[in-house]
């Protein structure tokens, strides 16, 4: 303990709770800040899921969140589209990119690679610093006078560039814009931090190939976020150039309440090509996290080696190649030249074939396994369950023929909720539940409370998706107000109040999982210093967060991170009485290294 | 009146939900020495490993249901030529995507249910598999293949538009929140047209040239009418955001980008009054009409009896009132189709001339 003393420099509240430097607290920052924007987000998607549902119908709920812009309880119009938009900018960026990605990253990376820190702590710091800034830039846009951002989470001009085409493209946009560039700031900080550290700071005998596949997956993350996120960037700078100073990259010939604009040579669709050039593989930088922490969970809880771990980076690193060629799906009915459609349907499809071989190896992995079914493990198997579900309607939405009929429809709504929404939000509770004792100094969740959690929200998530694929092969589009326009949607309502119900079920469910998250952080009972038998480096070090992780030396690593349930020739575990052999113990006399 | 008292409802629950919750917890902590609350046993692996063959069951359940409820509200009969095709490799995706998914769930859960774990129970080391592996990669591959190869055949069909066998050329023209057709009139050729032409005053609303001879006789009209079995060249034009023109019964769409035309072509199969024939429609109509006549008994609005008919709606978000931006579509036979376009006005007659 003396030597933990050195290390520490005087510490006051503000160096180690807001300005740190340490990434144990800075994930802990990221959790909580993400976990806050994920129920503003999920809060608003049940205001605009009870208007679909009840379609015009005054509610004091309405009357009470929305204001005037709800005036007589009645839900505007307006402010119905600023849902939708805000929502899907929440949950896709602040959720699931920073809250998931920002999280475990920042936790996982120096601890399971065996290094004291990240390779910048102050970086690191900025980069928290500059998320909670386009956070709380997101959350003011909520308040100006002409509302917020209205045009969609993809903020397509020219609807995003012109306030006379909708109040929300006013001051709202150009907040909404701001709070995106300090989030890519924040985000490409956060990512080059992640790629130096994996690359460079790991422990004496952590070979890539021993690393657990939760570091792959956060390393070729953080590569795609810096591969595409700066292209977003520059679009979303070109959009702020086109509203204020008059250039037009992506507008011409407009004509807009009664007067010409003098926009001329620009074109949207370049617009839509550099958002979906970061739009898409933004998919994979929310799901591939989620797989990653999948892969550990799933083979610790199954007391098995992940299946066909080669295959797995393999399959990592064939996805995030993909993922950057793919985009064009997002358009094949935009105008572009159709022969650019056929290449992009022959990629996309493409990138089903590493994620069966991912889902596949999942599977085998549960095969003759001692599966211990924790809270963390039924979430990855939910996780599967979803990607799978979700993922094969990625066979229609890819192919260009059939996503004529469907594009921009409620199936395109259910297939990316189920696969990317749902499968990444399973990922985020799985590495909660599971490594909440190494980010609260030992104290555990409650498996009861889990199970509930997530019981509850997996029959609802179903509940509100599956029905959701019939709406959309209904032909009814996405982002509209209400359906009453059309009787020939008329017979649908009941579907849509089948799927508010369940929404609010599963919205409900969530409660469960906050106070069972917020008790355990102060009353939680403590746990074993590696409660789950895990074989990664995390649990070797203490419970009680210090700087530099370990008080002593860093840990050796010998082997890869899967050797579970693994026996000499004659059926004895390797280590007697004990089904797992961590990553810093040496090979035993008589024990041939199977690193596959 | 209900919508309250949803709330109000689901608002208890979530309260009840939350005390649960606490109630719960408290007595766990109390027969905490029994067993512990945070590590899964033996008993919680069996009663989750049940749950999740229950799950196995809810999702074959829910997809049942689903189509058996749902399946017949789904788009059914393609009005167009190309729509036939479609919805063959719609139906054959269909088919794949049941069978692997009806199998992996299977295996997935089952798995999760048959070796939940147990004190005392060996898993077994089993990291690696080459053949497994290369079979599904190679399965995969050829299906990808298969379903890849035909539907760029369809594609590039679908999307080959040109000039053979006498297209009728048709110019959908979008802006918030309505759509105007334009037909080439006599000469079957659409005048030229620019943004910077409209002049509201002259009710030259679409910004045609006045000097080109082939925008003289062009017809605008805010009904699009297609006469059935000839193809039909549609060139789309917006004036202020995006827009998308989606026409679900005839498998097609395009957006409507302003600064560009752009284009699709289908040719209708089917008239507007033999689609109110067919059995699936009438039962659509039946059942539609049924729950709008419990409106109209409620006294509520938009419950007026429905016909049937085909519809071009907005589906790219394009403001305010996208949720309410269409224009009916009749097709009917070449006869109709010539007697109504012949009653209508060219733009030479609408264009007001300069005083």
């Amino acid at each position: 303990m003396a030597h933990e003393a050195e290390h520490h420099h005087k510490e006051t509240f503000i160096t180690k709770y807001i300005f740190s430097q340490d990434h144990k607290m800075i994930a802990k920052q990221y959790l909580i800040t993400g976990l806050i924007m994920g129920f503003i987000g999920i809060a608003m998607s049940l205001l605009f899921r009870m208007q679909l549902a009840w379609p015009g119908e005054a509610s004091p709920v309405f009357k009470a969140l929305l204001g005037k812009w709800a005036p007589d309880g009645v839900m505007d119009a307006d402010i119905y589209l600023a849902l939708v938009t805000i929502h899907g900018t929440i949950m896709v960026f602040f959720v699931l990119t920073a809250g998931l990605s920002g999280t475990f990253s920042n936790l996982l990376i120096p601890l399971q690679i065996g290094a004291r820190d990240m390779a910048s702590g102050f970086l690191n710091m900025v980069s928290y610093w500059l998320f909670f800034l386009s956070c709380a830039i997101m959350l003011a846009s909520l308040f100006v006078e002409a509302g917020p951002a209205a045009a969609g989470w993809t903020v397509y001009p020219p609807l995003s560039a012109l306030p006379q085409a909708q109040p929300g493209s006013g001051l709202g946009m150009t907040l909404w814009l701001v709070s995106m560039a300090i989030f890519i700031a924040s985000s490409l900080l956060g990512s080059l931090n992640y790629i130096v550290t994996v690359l460079n700071l790991r422990t004496k005998g952590m070979t890539m190939t021993r690393l657990p596949l939760t570091i792959w997956a956060f390393f070729v993350t953080a590569i795609i976020g810096v591969v595409s996120f700066p292209v977003l960037l520059s679009a979303a700078l070109l959009l702020l150039m086109d509203r204020s100073f008059g250039t037009s990259f992506f507008l011409s010939d407009i004509f807009i309440q009664g007067e010409v604009l003098h926009y001329q040579g620009g074109s949207p669709v370049l617009y839509e090509h550099l958002f979906w050039f970061l739009g898409h593989p933004e998919v994979y930088i929310v799901l591939l996290p989620a797989l990653g922490i999948t892969s550990e969970v799933m083979s610790t809880n199954a007391r098995k080696p992940i299946f066909g771990y080669r295959a797995m980076i393999a399959s990592i690193l064939g996805i995030a190649f993909l993922s950057t060629i793919v985009w064009g799906h997002h358009m094949f009915i935009s105008g572009m030249n159709p022969f650019l459609g056929s290449v992009f349907t022959f990629t996309t499809l493409l990138i089903a074939i590493p994620s069966a071989v991912k889902a596949f190896n999942y599977i085998t992995t549960l095969w003759k396994g001692n599966l211990q079914l924790n809270p963390a493990m039924l979430f990855s198997i939910g996780l599967v369950s979803t990607f799978i579900t979700g993922g094969l309607t990625g066979i229609i939405l890819g192919d260009s023929t059939l996503d004529i009929n469907v594009h921009d429809t409620y199936f395109v709504v259910a297939h990316f909720h189920l696969v990317m929404g749902i499968s990444a939000l399973y990922g985020l509770f799985a590495g909660v539940y599971h490594w909440f004792p190494k980010m609260f100094q030992g104290r555990m969740m409650n498996k009861n409370l889990g199970y509930i959690h997530f019981w509850v929200t997996a029959v609802a998530s179903y509940g509100v998706f599956f029905p959701m694929h019939f709406v959309g092969m209904a032909g009814v589009p996405r982002r509209y107000y209400q359906n009453t326009a059309f009787p020939m949607f008329d017979e649908l309502t009941d579907v849509q109040i089948l799927m508010t119900v369940f929404a609010l079920i599963a919205a409900a469910a969530q409660l469960v999982f906050v106070y069972n998250f917020i008790y355990s952080i102060f009353y939680g009972k403590k746990g074993s210093l590696n409660p789950w038998n895990s074989n990664t480096l995390e649990w070797t070090a203490p419970q009680k967060h210090i700087h530099g992780n370990w008080p002593g030396a860093i840990p050796e690593v010998h082997r890869w991170s899967y050797d579970y349930s693994k026996t000499y020739e004659d059926g004895s575990y390797i280590i007697e009485g004990q089904d797992f052999v961590p990553q810093n113990i040496p090979l035993q006399p008589n024990e041939e290294e199977l690193n596959h | 009146m209900t919508t309250p008292l949803i709330l109000a409802v689901l608002a208890l629950v979530a309260i009840a939900v939350w005390q649960l919750a606490k109630i719960f917890e408290l007595s766990q902590l109390s027969r905490g020495k029994k067993s512990d609350s945070t590590i899964a046993d033996d008993e919680d692996n069996n009663y989750n490993g049940y749950l999740l063959f229950a799950f196995l069951v809810f999702i074959y359940g829910i997809t049942i249901f689903s189509f058996s409820k749902y399946g017949k509200m789904v788009l059914s009969i393609p009005a167009s030529e190309h729509g036939v095709d479609y919805d063959r490799l719609m139906w054959i995706s269909f088919a794949i995507i049941f069978f692997v998914q009806t199998i992996t769930q299977f295996l997935l859960h089952y798995f999760g249910y048959k070796y939940r774990g147990a004190k005392g129970k060996k898993a077994l080391f089993y990291a690696d598999n080459d053949k497994l592996e290369l079979i599904w990669t190679i399965i995969p591959v050829i299906t990808l293949a298969a379903l890849i190869l035909y539907g760029l055949y369809s594609w590039t069909n679908i999307m080959d538009i040109n000039d053979e066998g006498d297209p009728l050329v048709v110019e959908l023209y979008a802006q918030q929140f309505n759509w105007t057709a334009r037909y080439g009139g006599e000469d079957n050729v659409l005048g030229d047209a620019s943004t910077r032409l409209i002049d509201i005053d002259k009710a030259n609303v679409l910004g045609l040239d006045e000097s080109d001879p082939n925008a003289i006789d062009d017809i605008i009209v805010k009904e699009l009418h297609l006469p059935v079995g000839r193809k039909v060249n549609f060139y789309m034009r917006s004036q202020d955001v995006l827009h998308s023109a989606y026409m679900p019964h005839f498998r097609a769409q395009m957006n409507c980008v302003p600064g560009m035309v752009t284009q699709f072509s289908f040719t209708p199969t089917m008239t507007t009054e033999e689609m109110r024939l067919q059995p699936e429609i009438i039962d659509k109509v039946k059942r539609t009409n049924k729950i709008r006549a419990e409106r109209a008994a409620a006294g509520e609005e938009n419950s007026d009896p429905w016909q049937f008919d085909y519809v071009l709606l907005c589906n790219k978000i394009c403001g305010k009132s996208h949720y309410n931006m269409q224009m009916k579509i009749i097709v009917e036979s070449e006869k109709d189709f010539q007697n109504w376009i012949d009653s209508q006005k060219t733009f030479s007659e609408t264009v007001i001339a300069v005083p």
